[in-house]
């Protein structure tokens, strides 16, 4: 079930990119973006990548999240519900044991948290799950 | 920033290349300057926008921070010690303040 949502949420994404029909404002910068800014353009390849985060948080100010991925010498987190998507990056030094690394994040409503690894061989791969948001971060 | 303090417990490594875990958080209110005051007006930004961990000098981790990181940041990640000797975390507020903490390693 994960697995095709996270086709699904890849499909939708390069159906829109083709379409071009992200949302786009004169501020914030979409999803498709901060990705390619990321990425330098590279496609990124499904799995390799683990994320722990609750299925439901309740208050979307603080929501803990973990990454994983083995081997990866940087990975980043992205809330494209959120009104800029970029939330947090982490480089791995050569004294970090394992490219895993844990935070806190807001996020403003129920959406995917996106995450792309950048594996030391320069490739990059991605995933995605869904959290449900009961109260909303960002609070404005 | 006035009255920033960071926190940090880190395992107590028992032999060389022992891995560790890290916890690290920091009282922040991480501004995001998307939110408004009483009058309608953006509170300005001011956000804690990057954090590193280094042992000895050389890099554990190296994290870039955006107004999505919760107030108070907090991370955890695992480190491996070499030989024995000292953490340097380092914390960079937008205002140009740096707060630092370090935590001794030896076996």
């Amino acid at each position: 079930m994960n697995l095709t949502r996270r086709q699904a949420l890849i499909t939708a994404l390069s159906a829109a990119a083709v379409a071009g029909i992200l949302p786009r404002s004169a501020s914030a910068q979409s999803l498709e973006d901060a990705m390619a800014a990321f990425t330098g353009g590279a496609e990124a390849s499904e799995g390799g990548i683990i994320i722990t985060a609750p299925e439901i948080a309740e208050n979307g100010n603080t929501v803990p999240v973990e990454v994983e991925a083995e081997g990866a010498a940087r990975i980043t987190i992205f809330a494209a519900g959120n009104p800029n998507p970029g939330v947090v990056t982490f480089a791995f030094g050569p004294l970090a044991a394992v490219s895993r690394a844990s935070t806190r994040i807001r996020l403003a409503e129920t959406q995917d948290v996106v995450v792309v690894a950048e594996m030391a061989d320069g490739s990059y791969q991605m995933a995605a799950q869904e959290v449900k948001v009961t109260i909303g971060g960002c609070g404005g | 920033m006035e009255g920033v303090r960071p926190r940090v417990r880190v395992d107590s490594a028992t032999e060389a290349g022992a891995v560790v875990e890290v916890k690290t958080l920091i009282s922040h209110p991480m501004e995001s300057g998307l939110r408004r005051d009483g009058d309608g007006n953006l509170i300005p930004r001011q956000i804690i926008n990057r954090f590193t961990a280094e042992y000895n000098g050389e890099m554990v981790i190296d994290v870039t921070l955006e107004p999505a990181i919760s107030t108070n940041p907090y991370f955890e990640f695992d480190a491996t010690v070499p030989e024995p000797g000292t953490f340097t975390f380092t914390w960079y507020d937008d205002d140009g303040d740096v707060y630092t903490s370090t935590n001794d390693q030896s076996f």
